[in-house]
């Protein structure tokens, strides 16, 4: 029965809930649910896992931008069903996974992969640098400070190596959020790109009182900048708020509740970067994300200076970091006083904490380096 | 046929090693005139560095409160295709396997009743369709339930989608079926996640043991990571093949090349509690001693192995910044077995929600909540008994809540005879 427009409640299902987990898996994941004994990784890209029952099951990884279109799906349904009998995965970083049961089928499918321009990069396994998780930025969000998919591809493009490869001392994750609000949870990465203001909002009072709840808009602000305010333009008198700017750490919660009090701009917007963070238990408990530098402007299409600054980072990482190192892990045993002098990033003002819990970071001992 | 928008900062993406989004929605902007209209909004964004979309109205399917988000841009005089542009969320089947015929029918779908671009996947695991008019609201939710038996996933103050790892799909060391899990609880709760009830989102997410691949621990307000209690399994033959550099460590993480492997520095100085030592034999672990991180596990997958005691630690209150800043969730029931049918999780997630829905103010996350109440509160409205387990350190402050009910009197005081005692 094809949907009526005019009985919207005809043949309606609601509540019926995802596709069970297994409607969708191959053959052989089926039979090895549970029973999968190991597994190794044979080439940057490649897994093989190995079962109890002696099956092995091969898994292709590839980089995707995430945004992407039908076309893009289907080219992927074209090689899922030459190579994999129909089958296909998508992974927690927005890689796919191409799996396969015959091993004869493993290289062309990989050399299928590479043969398709630069849309399947084979990659994102051990110590590498995998897909960077990201939000929606300008091309889909209402309250971002940085675009996400054009910063991460200008980062990918020039860290490209490190997807395809195993030469880090650890994995790095990096993440990014295109404003405060973190639809991605980027505070735990090993390197965080994350949209910030640094204007407050400005307050368009002859709209406030119709677009947006005064309570809801006062209560939203965390450190209590936002009053009441009754505003006389050209002899009409309106209810509106007002801001005191000097209490402003610009997290933009206001402007989520009231579309009358725009945070947005282009000189004041731009992003910050930080470093240290992890969710893994491995060796040490999780980790957020430190500051590493406040500030830096948008600088679309490319954004050099955000890809230069993290590139830095890396390889100063890679160069002095010891196997098994996150970059927190890094960071904690030379100090951050190193991590300062060996990447070259300024230490500013903005770096010490002055919020709530603030002096639970500040330096209680007389250890330190020189 | 020509792009209608000139887009030269944009275009400057197309080229590079890493896929570009730019020459993906190019290749569709041929025929969809949303996708040309969206590049060309694009290249506004980067002329003014400065996002072109508005707060959402309220748009959706009938009978839920969630899985749509409007989405309006703020120059429709520029570009009308895009004017109206709302998101729906789809739950994604957990752990995300696809069969090529569900994928293609989702794209003919897409491409006729929307802009015919995705997220693939969203932050919190749906399948995010980007981009359609109101009026294809309810047909794309037609063809949604109808061809494909997929439904919308949360968003506002509901449930969010809930999401976990690959567990035991591909990987040897879940300890709890993960996706049995996180399928129980998205159709137990289906309206929690179609209707908004909370005083603001809940997350749950699932991973299968402490490596926590879907970042659980930092972004689920309610997060359940498999563990263990009994003894890492250990083949000590493969131990020392590692030793021996017949097999390579890390199962290639750290590289390909085989080499003896340094089991002293490369394990045991890395345990966190030095629980293993190594006699040029044999491994031995003192498992009681042992914190389960995983690092022994990850870097020699051939020869140990999680136990067979197996569960999960359930944690709860992580969030993003917004708005007391962020949070790692917090360990408050540090084992349950964890099969179905899943009662016991099931009463302590029930309990957990009427506390927070009763207290709970608009927006608050229910970890802003048990920092607002206390801990204890939460302890005590859930039935859980304090545990070392729970904290890092036990206080260093001395303001205790102490509980009257605790105090022999309770607070009463006899005034009088407290002043015979006492002159004033």
């Amino acid at each position: 029965m094809p949907f009526d427009p005019n009985d919207i409640m005809k043949d309606r299902l609601t509540d019926i809930g995802p596709p069970k987990f297994d409607k969708f898996f191959p053959p052989i994941v089926k039979k090895n649910y549970g029973k999968w004994k190991y597994h190794e990784i044979i080439q940057p890209g490649v897994l093989v896992h190995v079962s109890e029952t002696g099956d092995e099951l091969y898994s292709v990884r590839v980089g995707t931008p995430r945004l992407v279109s039908v076309d893009f799906i289907r080219e992927v349904c074209e090689i899922a069903d030459k190579y994999c009998d129909g089958y296909v995965r998508w992974t927690t970083r927005n890689n796919i996974e191409f799996l396969v049961s015959d091993k004869s089928k493993l290289q062309p499918l990989i050399d299928d992969l590479k043969s398709r321009d630069n849309r399947f990069p084979i990659g994102g396994t051990g110590a590498c640098i995998t897909n960077i998780v990201h939000t929606q930025g300008w091309v889909h969000c209402h309250t971002p400070a940085i675009d996400a998919s054009g910063i991460v591809k200008s980062v990918m493009d020039e860290l490209y190596e490190y997807f395809c490869s195993h030469k880090l001392p650890a994995q790095v994750r990096i993440s990014l959020a295109c404003c405060l609000n973190m639809c991605g949870a980027v505070h735990c990465s090993d390197i965080a790109i994350l949209g910030v203001h640094r204007k407050p909002p400005f307050i368009e009072h002859d709209r406030v009182q119709n677009v947006c709840e005064i309570p809801l808009v006062i209560a939203a602000c965390p450190t209590a900048a936002i009053k009441p305010k009754k505003v006389e333009i050209d002899g009409k008198e309106y209810k509106s708020v007002e801001i005191n700017n000097a209490r402003c750490m610009f997290c933009g919660n206001c402007y989520t509740m009231c579309p009358a009090l725009p945070i947005a701009d282009g000189q004041g917007d731009g992003a910050a970067i930080w470093v240290g963070g992890k969710v893994s238990n491995s060796r040490v408990p999780p980790k957020f994300s430190k500051l590493a530098v406040p500030y830096i402007p948008n600088e679309p299409p490319r954004w050099p200076t955000i890809v230069q600054t993290i590139k830095k980072i890396v390889e100063t990482y890679a160069s002095d970091a010891r196997r098994y190192e996150r970059i927190g892990e890094w960071i904690d045993r030379i100090g951050w006083e190193r991590f300062f002098e060996k990447t070259g990033l300024e230490f500013r003002h903005e770096h010490i904490d002055d919020y709530r819990l603030a002096m639970t970071t500040w330096r209680t001992t007389t250890q330190f380096k020189w | 046929m020509a792009l209608k928008h000139k887009t030269p900062m944009v275009d400057e993406l197309m080229s590079g090693p890493w896929p570009s989004f730019v020459a993906d929605i190019k290749r569709l902007a041929e025929r969809k005139p949303q996708c040309d209209d969206l590049l060309g909004l694009l290249e506004l964004s980067y002329r003014d560095k400065e996002g072109h979309w508005k707060h959402g109205g309220i748009v959706g399917v009938f009978g839920y409160g969630g899985g749509v988000i409007g989405r309006y841009c703020d120059r429709p005089d520029l570009f009308p295709n895009v004017a109206h542009f709302h998101t729906l969320r789809v739950n994604q089947p957990a752990s995300k396997f696809y069969t090529t015929d569900v994928l293609r029918k989702l794209c003919d779908i897409w491409e006729e009743k929307g802009s015919g671009l995705f997220n693939f996947h969203g932050s919190t695991g749906d399948i995010i369709l980007l981009g359609t008019t109101t009026d294809q609201l309810e047909p794309v939710f037609y063809d949604l339930t109808h061809e494909l038996g997929m439904d919308l996933g949360g968003s506002g103050s509901n449930l969010r989608t809930p999401s976990c790892c690959v567990g035991r799909a591909r990987c040897e060391w879940s300890c709890l079926d993960t996706q049995d899990l996180t399928y129980d609880l998205t159709m137990r709760y289906q309206d929690e996640l179609h209707r908004p009830m909370f005083p603001y989102k809940f997350k749950f997410k699932v991973s299968g043991c402490p490596n926590d691949c879907v970042a659980a621990i930092a972004r689920a307000d309610c997060s359940i990571i498999g563990t263990w209690r009994d003894n890492i399994r250990i083949d000590q033959e493969a131990v020392r093949a590692y030793v021996g550099g017949e097999l390579v460590p890390n199962g290639g993480a750290h590289g390909f090349e085989k080499r003896p492997l340094d089991i002293q520095a490369e394990v045991i100085d890395k345990c966190p509690t030095k629980c293993m030592e190594w006699d040029g034999k044999n491994l031995k672990i003192w498992d009681e001693e042992c914190v389960r991180c995983m690092h022994c596990i990850n870097v020699m997958p051939r020869a140990l192995r999680p136990g067979e005691d197996v569960g999960a630690t359930i944690l709860v209150g992580a969030k993003a910044p917004i708005l007391e800043g962020a949070q790692l969730s917090s360990v408050v029931i540090p084992f349950m077995k964890m099969e179905p049918p899943y009662e016991e999780f099931h009463e302590f997630v029930e309990k957990m929600w009427d506390w927070w829905m009763e207290h709970g103010k608009n927006r608050e996350r229910l970890g802003e909540l048990i920092q607002r109440l206390g801990m204890r509160e939460f302890l005590k409205v859930t039935g859980l008994k304090p545990d070392p387990r729970m904290v890092n350190t036990p206080r260093y402050n001395p303001y205790i809540f102490f509980d009257p009910a605790d105090v022999p009197g309770g607070w009463e005081r006899d005034t009088k005879a407290f002043r015979e005692r006492h002159q004033p």
